[in-house]
């Protein structure tokens, strides 16, 4: 592998505002003028125009897209980034969830049976995937899950009176939106360490469960890139202190049809459907975060949710499970996300479900074992890798004063997206690493050779690390800058 | 294999190089005890079959002539905006924390806080959240931490708001304890009285939540409740629609002044008319905007522009210390993934509406629905319910329960409008219906014939 040509595609695009000229318009999109006489009083007209950028529709349709060019993309890079999995997203997922019966459907019209069929079913799949009892596919992503998951979970300890249930435990390694839902929810939250080998300290949570835990959040595998041995335990443990079991989802893809949440004694999970099932990740969004739950959580599910009488589909809302949490959003969720994740599960179907989690595995340990071969640190070397695995750098870092954000910013060089970095906080300088079952092995060769190629440059070269990114539109980022002078929005020149 | 690129070749030299004889000896590490059996699930299909699929479902459910309103707004999107959004580069990207390679993304929400901040006349606006009733409870939240004048935790709010974003304001919140107390509508105008919220002159309340236009489709006399929430320490949230921002009042301006207070403090609210489709309720995103003195109680993700080691200007996250993935339990919201795509087509679409467009937009909608209102209303049993102004929907009241007359009509393929007898009983038979520019005088006609023949058979028939 050669060193990475320096040449800047696309080095700056200015701002739309800057490419604006007042009288210059898309005139096309515009309705026709409205003939008749329908006003608003003067007090409550506005007195200027909003500031919005006046431009030609190709101008708008190049600078967006010449904005596009400027962004790393599963489309066009390798992706490795743990526990966000960036896997290859179909585009029959797309092309059939935009079909225009679908976009063109208002949520208040009458049940449309067609939608509902599939989100009916997309319910009853992901039942049986997570071996739980119900499914509500409201929440709109995993952070909300996790709200409604943890919402279920106090509404249940209040229907049974036992109103001192507010406490929730989480690992140390433990994702940040799961002491935020916590909070969000009115619970406190109690860490507890891992163990050695990346388990759960069980001393540590024995010492932990009592008459004030609600639940544990766990995500199994962990964020530590393993599965979690003792997890039988775990559970039994929790359960017989009179807390609830809570799955979050974000590690899925490591086991589906492997081992199922139900069958692992968790009482309620959230999935991440633009993860597991393949849903994009669109710059930030939208996602969708299923819940399930087990039998002691059916009548808690938000609404509104899929059920069939006969042959028919229809809402099931506040009349049908009056003890529901509620509703989370104002329609039905993310409804468009929630049909692709549909598409996806039929096109892989029995088959190919078990197969993400083998080639998950497999990806990740062949790159693992790559890695190690190359003079890497495994965070957990007598481990098997799950679907993803920590390499620390704290051994180059004391070496070479290299850190993990040089490396990751160098890979970017090299075509590849940086994996995760700095997460989870407690391994020193650590690079999470998530192949997914979509790439094949000449795109893993080729980041082990890229990382091989850093580790030369870190001997030889430390500086050009320091120094990378190379050849994105910019540098590294004043982000001390950012926060202190806040530039957050355009303003024209006095 | 669905998506999976493995020859048996390369399985065999990946599993010598692990050292592993089987795919399945990956897994050893699982108690056997706990190992899944087979699954239930249909087989797998081709592209071509879920094609196929998918197509009848989607016929199932038809294209009708949609006359609801009520917080989803059908707009026309420019091709652009879905042609663009769906590139790769955007649809497949993951949230910019490497900002180097996500320079496009983190430009484009720059661009499009300052176009929320050009809307609704705030200075700072965040990169979304969920959708509309989602961020009215964040903004709640918001405001009890952002107003340190209060301890109450109590909230007004009307009744004119979207109820659906009272329940999920109460199902977010109400976990902290928050309390959230209505506030009646007067039968006369459809608006929110200053009378109403006097009597609690003087109570420690967190905040006021006004909706313009209102649930109702009724404008509110924004400027006196905007005032005497400020006069009384109290702060005001304002949840709008986008597109009628390019008519009406912004919120950062709202109110004459209290001791040079004006303008709303927290602004959130409904992207999806932005060009974003209906589709069924979501994916849409929620937006919200505020003073730049509360941006640190702010949630959701928020862009800066920066400079590189180099000097040269370019954009990355900050004010991250708000946020889960550093403050942990302290975080001003658990909130991680938003709606970056759907900002990516509403931040297209006011690009090619532009300030112009988009009050064509509005104006044309608002004539249409008062079109639509006169054409109703000469049918005979059909009036309006409220005597304010109106901006794009109206509740008309029937001599008969809607339910019936809207099934006869959706059977000629017309959505005629939400039934509001469940949600405002008192209101009697009570029908919500909206026009956008996307309805021609030819589409209200068809509306208004039907309806008059459900309503009168007997002199349709003669």
């Amino acid at each position: 592998m050669n060193e990475p040509a320096t040449t800047v595609l696309n080095a700056r695009e200015p701002l739309i505002f800057e490419l604006s000229k007042p009288g210059r318009h898309a005139g096309t999109q515009f309705p026709p003028p409205a003939a008749g006489t329908a006003e608003i009083p003067a007090h409550l007209r506005r007195a200027a125009p909003p500031l919005l950028p006046a431009v030609s529709e190709l101008q708008a349709v190049r600078h967006y897209t010449r904005l596009s060019q400027m962004n790393f993309s599963i489309d066009t890079h390798f992706y490795p980034l743990g526990s966000c999995t960036m896997k290859y997203n179909p585009k029959a997922c797309n092309t059939y969830a935009m079909l225009p019966e679908f976009l063109g459907r208002h949520p208040l019209g009458p049940e449309p049976q067609g939608f509902l069929a599939c989100m009916f079913e997309l319910q009853e799949m992901l039942q049986e995937i997570t071996g739980m009892q119900g499914v509500s596919l409201t929440p709109m992503a995993g952070a909300q899950g996790e709200f409604a998951g943890v919402a279920m979970i106090r509404a249940y300890h209040r229907a049974r009176n036992d109103l001192q249930r507010t406490e929730i435990i989480v690992p140390q390694a433990a994702h940040g939106t799961n002491p935020a839902t916590a909070a969000m929810c009115g619970c406190t939250v109690k860490e507890i360490p891992c163990d050695a080998n990346g388990d759960v300290d069980i001393a540590a949570l024995k010492a932990a469960v009592g008459p004030a835990t609600a639940a544990i959040m766990l995500t199994n595998p962990s964020t530590l890139g393993v599965f979690e041995h003792k997890i039988a335990e775990v559970a039994r443990i929790v359960h017989e202190a009179g807390g609830l079991l809570y799955y979050d989802g974000a590690n899925l893809n490591a086991i589906l049809g492997k081992v199922r949440p139900g069958d692992m004694g968790f009482d309620v999970i959230h999935m991440n459907l633009h993860k597991t099932f393949s849903t994009p990740h669109g710059g930030g969004g939208p996602g969708s975060g299923a819940v399930g739950v087990g039998a002691r959580l059916l009548p808690f599910l938000p609404i509104p949710i899929v059920g069939k009488e006969g042959t028919r589909f229809r809402w099931l809302d506040e009349r049908d499970l009056p003890q529901s949490i509620g509703r989370l959003s104002g329609f039905m969720g993310n409804a468009g996300v929630n049909l692709r994740a549909y598409i996806y599960m039929r096109l892989l179907g029995r088959e190919g479900m078990v197969r993400v989690a083998e080639f998950a595995a497999l990806n990740a340990n062949y790159l693992l074992t790559r890695l190690q071969a190359a003079g890497f640190e495994a965070a957990y070397p007598n481990r098997r890798a799950s679907h993803e695995f920590i390499v620390t750098l704290r051994r180059e870092n004391r070496l070479y004063q290299v850190t993990a954000m040089d490396v990751a910013k160098r890979l970017l060089d090299y075509g590849l997206h940086a994996p995760t970095t700095y997460f989870p906080l407690l391994v020193p300088e650590c690079l999470l690493i998530e192949p997914t079952e979509t790439e094949a092995k000449e795109d893993l060769d080729r980041f082990c050779d890229a990382m091989i190629m850093i580790r030369r440059e870190m001997q030889e070269d430390p500086e050009k690390l320091a120094a990378a990114p190379h050849t994105m539109p910019v540098r590294r980022l004043d982000d001390v800058r950012a926060a202190k002078q806040l530039d957050l929005a355009w303003k024209p020149a006095a | 294999m669905a998506f999976i690129p493995h020859t048996g070749d390369d399985i065999a030299q990946m599993l010598e190089v692990i050292g592993a004889r089987t795919i399945e000896d990956l897994f050893d590490e699982i108690p056997p005890a706990l190992r899944a059996r087979a699954l239930a699930l249909p087989p797998a299909m081709g592209e071509m079959e879920v094609g196929r699929l998918l197509t009848e479902r989607a016929a199932l459910d038809g294209r009708p002539l949609n006359f609801i309103g009520a917080g989803a707004y059908e707009h026309h999107i420019p091709a652009p905006v879905w042609a663009i959004a769906t590139r790769g580069e955007f649809y497949s990207a993951y949230t910019p924390y490497q900002a180097e390679a996500s320079q496009g993304t983190l430009q484009l929400i720059y661009e499009y806080q300052s176009m929320m901040c050009g809307l609704t006349g705030m200075e700072v606006s965040n990169a979304s959240l969920y959708d509309g009733a989602s961020a009215l409870a964040e903004a709640c939240l918001m405001a009890v931490r952002a107003n340190r004048a209060s301890n109450s935790r109590r909230i007004l709010l009307p009744r004119a708001v979207n109820p659906t974003y009272g329940q999920v304001a109460r199902t977010i919140a109400g976990n902290q304890d928050i309390v959230f107390e209505h506030v009646d509508y007067d039968r006369a105008s459809g608006r929110t009285l200053l009378e109403s919220v006097e009597s609690r002159a003087g109570e420690d309340i967190t905040a006021l939540v006004v909706q313009q236009p209102n649930f109702f489709g009724c404008l509110e006399e924004v400027d006196e409740l905007t005032d005497w929430a400020h006069r009384h320490k109290i702060l005001l949230i304002a949840v709008v629609n986008p597109v009628s921002l390019a008519l009406l009042k912004p919120p950062g301006q709202w109110g004459g002044g209290v001791e040079g207070k004006h303008g709303a403090d927290i602004v959130c609210g409904e992207g999806q008319p932005l060009g974003v489709p209906l589709s069924a309720g979501g994916p849409y995103f929620g937006f919200m905007a505020t003073r730049m003195q509360y941006v640190r109680q702010m949630p959701g993700r928020i862009v800066g522009r920066t400079v590189d080691t180099e000097g040269r200007p370019g954009f990355s996250l900050t004010l991250q210390a708000r946020e889960q993935h550093i403050r942990r339990s302290k975080a001003t919201s658990n909130i991680c993934t938003n709606q970056g795509l759907m900002v990516t087509a509403a931040t297209i679409y006011l690009s090619l509406l532009g300030a112009e467009g988009l009050a064509r937009v509005a104006q044309a909608s608002l004539q249409r629905t008062a079109d639509l209102v006169d054409a109703l209303c000469r049918i005979g049993g059909i009036k309006t319910a409220f005597g304010a102004p109106r901006f794009h929907e109206a509740v008309l009241l029937l001599d008969r329960p809607a339910a019936p007359v809207l099934a006869a009509l959706a059977r000629r393929g017309i959505l005629g409008g939400l039934d509001l007898a469940d949600r405002y009983p008192e209101l009697g038979h009570a029908l919500l219906v909206c026009a956008t520019e996307t309805k021609l005088g030819a589409d209200i006609d068809l509306y208004a014939a039907a309806l008059a023949e459900i309503m009168h058979p007997a002199r349709a028939a003669a």
